[in-house]
This record gives C-alpha cells, sequence and structure tokens, in this order.
C-alpha cells in the first residue's frame, strides 16, 4: 500500500523496489510471457469491436445505473436475496458486520473481492473479532503476510516460491518444500478445513445482471464455488459499476475479461448466483443471501463527463500487465490499493488526493495501457487531466510555474533558449554538455545531455528553403522546441529529402512548444494557451499538410488539442482544421509522397529501430518507419521495440532512477542486434537513447530516421 | 465428426480436460465405474470437522451421483457392483475432506472455450463437483452451442428463478505461486467429459 508523504519518499519507496531483484526479474518475465499469451487467446477474436462493446454497454450502465439498480433488486428480492446500498466504505463493512452479528456468526470465509479491499473490510471484521480467511490463494498468502494486493488478477505475484514456501512451512509446522504445486496442494489441505467450519461467506462480483437478479464471479481455483456453496450465509459485494442491463453484456465482458487479464480463453468457474439457493445446514434449508453495493463516491463520478469512463473498467489487470513503470517497481509501488494505470485514477476518487497525489506522477504517458484496455478507458489522458486537477487544488509547485510562464511567452522562451547557447559554452564537450547546471544535476548522470545548437533551425530555414514552382503540395513544418534548438540538422535532413518530391515548404517563425510538457506537470491553463498560439501560427499559412517529425508533438497537435479547445468557439473550427493536417514524417513521406527503393542508395549497414510510444500507439503508425530504413540500410529488429525508452519529458526528471532503468534494458535489446546505428521518430526518445549511448559508450550512432534517409538519397 | 464436436473436443482439451466419445448413457456408467475402481485413493485433505460424519476411506473409493434419475442412479450403482466403488447420492457435508469422483449430467457446452454449462442448484451436487478428485460429467452433443452467446437462451432458461449455473471450463487451477500453473486449487484436479452422441 502506497504511504509515502512526498515525492522524495515516493522516489526512495522505488529505490527500494528497483533494488528487489526477484521483483525485477519475476516483472519481466511475465510481462514477455503476457504478451505471447495474449496475442494467442485473442487470436480468433474480433478485438475492436468487442471492447466497443463493452464500453458501450458499460456507459449505458452508468446512465443508468439507478434503473439498473432497481430493477436488479427487484428481481434478486424475488429471489429471497436481501439488497443493500451502501454509501461508503464505513456503512458497507458496519452493514456486514451487522449480518454476522444477527447470524451469531464466528468464521468467515472470503473469495477474492477488490471492492472489499477497496473497504477494508478484513479491518474491519477483524476488529470486531471475527475470524476471516481469504480463501483465494494469492489473497491467503498475502493475508498471512499482513500485505495489500499488488496486481489486480493475481495478488502475490511479488513474491517467490520461497517466501510461500517459508510462510506455509511456519503455518503448518512442517519443512516444506519450495515446489509451487506442492505449495498450493498445503492451500487446497489447510483450508478445507475453513470452508467446513465457516458460517458466512464473502464473494465479489464481477457482474451483476439486473435482467434477472444474478450476479457472476469468475475465478480459476474454484474457491468461490465453495464460499459460495459451504456457509450458511453469504455475502456478495459490488461497486455499482458492476451492474450490467442483460445476460449477454457480462457475456461480452467475459470474453476480454479471462483473455486480457491473463491470456487465458475463459477461467475454469464461472459461477452464476441469483437467490437464496438450497442449503442443508439453514434452518429452513435455505441460504441466507445478501448483496451489498457499494457506492463510495461512483455516483458522483458518474456525473463526470470526462471521468465517467473509469466504469468501464472490468478489473482485468491488463493496464498493469503492460505498464513499464509497474513492470519496474510492482504494484506496491504503483498504485494504493487498486493498481497500475486503473489504479493511479481509481486512488484518487476511492482513497483521496492525498494518496493519490504522488502516484500520478508515475505515468509516463507511453499509452500502452490505454492500447490494451479491455473498456477503451483513456487512461494516459485521464491520468494527465488528473494532474491538473491536483495541482489546481494544492497549488502549483513553483517550477511548473514557472515554465508555464516562460512557456506562454513564446519571444520569452526563444530568447532564453538562445541565451542557453551562451550560457553552457563552459561547459561543453563535443556535442554533449560536460556538466549539468546544478539544478538538472541531480542523478542525471545517467545519460549525456546535448548542447543547444549554435543556430536554431528557425534561424536557418530562409537559406535552405527549397524553391518549387508548381508543388504538388504544400507542407508547414511544426518543428518542436528540441528540433529547432537542440536537433536542426534533423529537420534539415527532412526538408532534405521532401525537397526531391516537389514539396514547398514553408516554416511559420509564430509556432512554439507544442505544449505536451506543460501538460505532463498540469498546467492546464498554459497549455490550452499555447495550443491557441500554434493554432494561429498555421492558420495561415494555407498548407495541405502540417509535418512534424517529432511523434510526441504529433499525437500532442492530433489527439489533444481538438480537445483542449473543443470549448472555445472561437477555436473550435480552427482546430479541427488544423489537427486534420497534422501527420508525422513517416507517414508523409512513405503514404503521400510514396518515395521509393528508388529515391535510396540502399546501404549495408544495419539500423536498428527504436519504436516511438507516441507514433506506434498513439497514432498508431507501425509499419512506414520499418519500410523506409529499409530503402535505405538493413532493418535490425530487436526485441520490444515498442515498449518505451523510459524518457516521457518530464517523467526522467522526476524519476531518474526508473527512467534509467528503462533506458538500460532498451539500450542492451537494441545492442543486442549488433547494429551500430539507431534510429527514432521522436527527438525526446533520441535524446534520451543517445545521451544514453554515450555514457554506455557502445560507438551507437543514434539519429532521427529523417537523417538516414538524408544520407543515403539518390 | 460434427465442427462443433470437434471444436468442443479441441478446446477442452487445451484446458487440460479429458474428453472421451460415448454412445449411451451405459457407457457413461461404465467407464464412471471402471475410472473410480482404478484410480488411486483419494488424497485426504480434513479429518472434516470433529462431529460431521467421520468418512472410512480405507479401501472404498467414493463416487458421488447426486442428482440422477432413479433409473440412472440404479444403472450406475449397478456397474459399480462388485467393484471397491461406493457410490452415493446424498450427504454431501460429511464428506468435505474429500472424495473420489464426482459423476454429473451437464445441460451444455460452449464450443469456443470448451466449457461445461450445469445448472447446480442442488447443493449435494455443487459440493459433490467441488470436493472431488476428479469430475466426470456427461454433455450431450446435440447441447454443444459456439460459444455462450449463442447459448442465450438455454443459460436464461437455466437461471430463470432462484438458480445456481456453472461453467466449469477444465480442472480448477491457480497460478499465484510465480505464475506457475498448478492444478487442482481448491477443487477437481481431473475433469472428464463424456461426449454423448445422442
Ligand atoms: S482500466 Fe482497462 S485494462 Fe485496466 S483493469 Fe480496467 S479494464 Fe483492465
Amino acid at each position: 500500500m502506497h504511504n509515502a508523504n512526498n515525492l522524495k519518499e515516493y522516489r526512495e519507496d522505488m529505490q527500494e523496489a528497483l533494488d528487489n531483484e526477484f521483483l525485477r526479474k519475476s516483472m519481466d518475465a511475465f510481462a514477455v510471457g503476457y504478451r505471447i499469451n495474449r496475442a494467442k487467446a485473442f487470436a480468433d477474436i474480433n478485438e475492436p469491436v468487442l471492447i466497443k462493446q463493452i464500453a458501450d454497454c458499460k456507459d449505458y450502465a452508468v446512465k443508468n445505473n439507478a434503473a439498473l439498480l432497481k430493477q436488479f433488486t427487484e428481481e434478486a428480492e424475488k429471489r429471497g436475496v436481501h439488497v443493500h446500498l451502501a454509501k461508503d466504505a464505513e456503512e458497507a463493512n458496519a452493514l456486514i458486520a451487522k449480518i454476522a452479528k444477527d447470524n451469531n456468526v464466528k468464521k468467515i470465509i472470503k473469495s477474492k473481492s477488490m471492492t472489499s479491499e477497496e473497504t477494508l473490510l478484513n479491518h474491519y471484521l477483524e476488529d470486531e473479532k471475527y475470524e476471516v480467511v481469504e480463501t483465494d490463494l494469492g489473497e491467503w498468502i498475502i493475508q498471512m503476510r499482513h500485505e495489500g494486493p499488488s496486481h489486480m488478477v493475481m495478488p502475490a505475484i511479488h513474491l517467490s516460491r520461497y517466501q510461500v514456501q517459508d510462510l506455509f512451512s511456519a503455518r503448518t509446522g512442517r519443512e516444506l518444500e519450495p515446489d509451487p504445486e506442492k505449495l498450493t496442494k498445503v492451500a487446497r489441505q489447510e483450508l478445507r478445513r475453513d470452508f467446513a467450519d465457516a458460517d458466512m461467506g464473502i464473494s465479489g462480483a464481477n457482474f451483476c445482471v439486473a435482467e434477472n437478479g444474478h450476479i457472476g464471479i469468475a475465478t480459476n481455483e474454484g474457491n468461490a464455488r465453495l464460499t459460495t456453496t459451504a456457509p450458511r450465509i453469504h455475502v456478495a459485494i459490488a461497486g455499482i459499476d458492476k451492474l450490467v442491463p442483460k445476460l449477454t453484456d457480462a457475456l461480452t465482458a467475459l470474453k476480454v475479461l479471462p483473455r486480457n487479464a491473463t491470456g487465458q480463453t475463459l477461467t475454469s468457474y464461472v459461477t452464476w448466483i441469483g437467490g437464496a439457493n438450497e442449503c442443508a445446514i439453514a434452518e429452513d434449508q435455505k441460504k441466507e443471501m445478501h448483496i451489498v453495493f457499494l457506492d463510495n463516491g461512483r455516483s458522483k463520478i458518474a456525473e463526470d463527463e470526462m471521468f465517467s469512463q473509469i466504469f468501464r473498467c472490468v478489473r482485468c489487470g491488463a493496464c498493469a500487465n503492460v505498464c513499464p513503470v509497474y513492470r519496474l517497481v510492482g504494484g506496491h509501488k504503483m498504485g494504493h490499493i487498486y493498481i497500475g494505470a486503473i489504479g493511479l485514477i481509481l486512488t484518487y476518487f476511492f482513497h483521496g488526493e492525498e494518496k493519490a497525489k504522488n502516484l500520478v506522477h508515475n505515468c509516463i504517458n507511453c499509452g500502452a495501457c490505454k492500447s490494451i484496455c479491455a473498456g477503451g478507458i483513456d487512461l494516459p489522458g485521464l491520468i494527465k487531466e488528473l494532474r491538473a486537477r491536483i495541482n489546481q487544488d494544492s497549488g502549483m509547485p513553483i517550477e511548473t510555474t514557472l515554465l508555464g510562464k516562460v512557456l506562454k511567452n513564446r519571444k520569452l522562451f526563444h530568447s532564453l533558449l538562445r541565451f542557453g547557447k551562451w550560457a553552457q559554452t563552459p561547459m561543453k564537450k563535443g556535442p554533449y554538455l560536460r556538466h549539468l547546471p546544478l539544478m538538472f544535476m541531480k542523478d542525471q548522470g545517467f545519460r549525456s545531455f546535448p548542447t543547444i545548437a549554435d543556430k536554431p533551425f528557425r534561424d536557418r530555414f530562409s537559406e535552405i528553403k527549397p524553391m518549387v514552382h508548381n508543388p504538388k503540395h504544400r507542407v508547414a513544418l511544426f518543428s518542436g522546441c528540441v528540433q529547432d534548438f537542440v536537433y536542426p540538422e534533423q529537420m534539415e535532413a527532412a526538408v532534405k529529402v521532401m525537397a526531391r518530391h516537389n514539396v514547398a515548404i514553408d516554416y511559420p517563425m509564430e509556432q512554439s512548444c507544442c505544449g505536451l510538457p506543460v501538460q505532463m506537470m498540469g498546467e492546464k491553463q498554459v497549455t490550452i494557451d499555447v495550443a491557441k498560439q500554434n493554432v494561429d501560427a498555421f492558420e495561415g499559412t494555407n498548407c495541405d499538410y502540417i509535418v512534424t517529425l517529432c511523434a510526441s508533438c504529433a499525437s500532442h497537435l492530433k489527439e489533444s488539442y481538438v480537445e483542449l479547445l473543443e470549448g472555445d468557439r472561437d477555436y473550435k473550427e480552427k482546430v479541427k482544421r488544423f489537427s486534420a493536417k497534422i501527420i508525422d514524417f513517416s507517414s508523409y513521406v512513405h503514404d503521400v509522397l510514396g518515395v521509393t527503393t528508388d529515391d535510396f542508395n540502399k546501404s549495408d549497414e544495419k539500423v536498428a529501430y527504436h519504436s516511438s510510444c507516441h507514433l506506434c500507439r498513439e497514432l498508431k503508425v507501425i509499419e512506414q518507419p520499418r519500410n523506409l530504413i529499409d530503402m535505405a540500410g538493413e532493418y535490425a529488429p530487436s526485441a520490444e521495440e515498442d515498449v518505451c525508452c523510459g524518457f516521457g519529458g518530464t517523467f526522467t526528471v522526476k524519476f531518474p532512477e526508473l527512467s534509467s532503468t528503462l533506458l538500460d534494458k532498451k539500450l542492451t535489446n537494441i545492442e543486442a542486434t549488433k547494429a551500430k546505428r539507431l534510429v527514432a521518430d521522436c527527438p525526446g526518445c533520441l535524446l534520451h537513447l543517445r545521451g544514453g549511448s554515450n555514457v554506455r559508450e557502445n560507438g551507437m550512432k543514434v539519429t532521427h530516421i529523417a537523417e538516414l534517409l538524408a544520407e543515403n538519397l539518390k | 465428426m460434427s465442427d462443433l464436436k470437434k471444436l468442443f473436443t479441441e478446446k477442452a482439451e487445451l484446458v487440460s480436460a479429458k474428453v472421451t466419445s460415448i454412445k449411451s448413457m451405459d457407457e457413461a456408467f461404465a467407464y464412471a465405474a471402471k475410472y473410480v475402481a482404478a484410480k488411486s485413493p483419494c488424497e485426504l485433505l480434513i479429518p472434516s470437522s470433529p462431529d460431521a460424519v467421520q468418512p472410512e476411506f480405507s479401501d472404498e473409493k467414493i463416487l458421488a451421483a447426486p442428482e440422477l434419475s432413479d433409473d440412472q442412479y440404479a444403472a450406475l450403482a449397478k456397474a459399480c457392483e462388485g467393484t471397491s466403488v461406493k457410490l452415493i447420492k446424498s450427504g454431501m457435508r460429511g464428506y468435505m475432506a474429500g472424495i473420489d469422483a464426482g459423476f454429473t449430467i451437464a445441460d451444455g457446452g460452449l464450443c469456443d472455450t470448451g466449457s461445461i454449462v450445469q445448472q447446480s442448484n442442488g447443493e449435494e451436487l455443487r459440493l459433490a463437483t467441488m470436493v472431488s478428485e476428479t469430475h466426470i460429467a456427461v454433455l450431450s452433443v446435440s447441447s454443444l452451442y459456439e460459444d455462450s452467446i449463442a447459448a442465450e437462451k438455454l443459460l436464461l432458461d437455466l437461471m430463470d428463478g432462484v438458480a445456481y449455473t456453472a461453467f466449469i471450463t477444465g480442472p480448477s487451477r491457480t497460478a499465484d505461486i510465480e505464475r506457475t500453473l498448478a492444478i487442482g486449487a481448491h477443487g477437481p484436479l481431473e475433469l472428464h467429459i463424456l461426449l454423448l452422441e445422442d
């Protein structure tokens, strides 16, 4: 459970996780295995269609929650079930404790339930002197260790077989072997008496089906079936977001849930319970069944236009499975009770801003979670928005405000960058800074920093601007700050490649930073102001395409601008025109210009590729860069090409330990290809990869894909 | 083999269910009796709670078959005659420590996942299929559906009124310790599906 008071303490927590070698190895193995299994499980499934169906159904359910609750309650009551609605965790816990008391309960067994974790139900019941036993193997293990789950589907994923061996040996007083299969048998044996003796069984529910008052529970172990059969009382606890109108809605979600969770086509058991079933040990031979619906702020969030989409979540845990940060530090650091990407968000709403304020910074914005979510939730977008809300509530940190001020004023920003060129002179060492100014120094030594170029691209453009008569299209360039002031040669290379194809090229001087860095810091108003500046800067150019060489800029300009300016009457239409013209460099030359092998002298240089997050996932540009590489050189595929390099803009400054670990993995994979050249489509990634290669002294030439193409042009 | 039957068999075997084709219920009874008689005795889990009936497992092997019709039960009992198999139909709470096998008839099969659908409103049936080391289920080929969506009508019928319905896909399993697959977490270690051609 996350308890750090501030970012500094949180960083220390994470260092601890990074030092845990077992965790790191195990999570790596899981991440790689998961991808393969998941791909297999989805092989004959139309994933986007199903995800859309789940999202639509859940959106409908959120909007009509009260009616569904009513319908469910009627159906369930017809079947002899007592239905309760608890407004918060305290009320839910008290309700359940009262049911136990009224029925003279002593021992309670539980089948896994995230909702009861949310309310800290076990603590409550134990304080009331009930014996509570978790029966899911992973839950039982962490219950004995007095820990919270570190994954929603695999609660004890952070532990090794040896830790479980020690735990079970201590419990049984026998010397056990560290064999998962044998240890599982021990749990089977130990827990069987608890099933036999318990008076009350508590379960969660994956679905509450309004049309027939049934709950659906998916498990692999079969513990839910025993928990809801053996004791005389059954209490199910579920968030009100588990309500769906029809059985088919649940069946549809069940097609994705286990596949996304563990790569299984279906869990071993799916249990549908509708009503007070037969129970031999109850007085009237009937089980007493209760369902406690938990609100805990849900109905309020349902009214929030942006955040109501979090109720599409089916708790598959996939957003954690693919998160590169979760993979490094595990669920105890990447979440509070709910973990992973959705965990950061749910923590804010269910457990308060104080618990969430450090966690929300730990998103690298790589988009991996969004691309895999069973409900199609825009997780990174929501996390960015949360940062803004938290900043607004708690006051901006001083650096954020300062950067915000500077960025709002393009001239000031650009003069500062120009000034930087002079200021850095004593620290220069070739193209890198010898050492960093103090404020940037801390823990950034894993990567060299580039120097600011002598002459920014904006000052060079008039000299290199191609003369074109009867152009086939007009292109306006968006450079982004890094390419303008640090890597102007990347822009020049792009101009050279495009100029061959009879394209008129323009560079609007009023353009500024795209604004993504300040959005990542949670400075919403500045993000909007900067967006307007850029839209205005390009409005007059009369171009067919706006080409950018930066994947992050491209995705921000294309995807976020429209959302940001949607509410502004003056910009609503303008921004649509603007965003529709945005295209990344690789797609432009590959798809629009249609360059071919004939344009290049194909070299025999082996070239590795880093697939930038914002290009491959946000913009879904996959084939184009790889084809281009193969036109100019020999494409050398590397492992985990599309896993984040660890840059993430502000992320690398806030969490240098995590950032450098991700960078190391990335470079290790690339070095394994034996290529001595690495290209990418994003100057941020390039800065990071080049700086890291410089420190590792691996002799890698790291360039933009445009440079590779320009060098090999015929 | 019909397409559905083929698909079901393939998917069920992928999740370690054992699928066998049979032509009649008699064949199913003979299969169960023979299997349990030859099976190594059930590993007892607990001496149940002290005041519960203490099962005597010394030489006998227990096969539970709740919810069979009288005729079916009699036929199964006949198949068990002269073997070490003791057939029971109720009193499952006395056997929480475990039994050798539970014999049931499924209500449907879902081919895309190789699952059986089983209405388990009766407590005896539910316990029998959970505390048994092997679950043997008869499934008619005529009740196979492509997937759960195609079986919607059947499912809604099964869930009419007070009901308890299960999709069972392979034996009970877990991967909670180092993500290593372990079969038989709390439920059966084996699932045998007898596909009845009808
Ligand atoms: S947010 Fe999406 S990916 Fe994450 S647990 Fe929920 S449904 Fe699964």
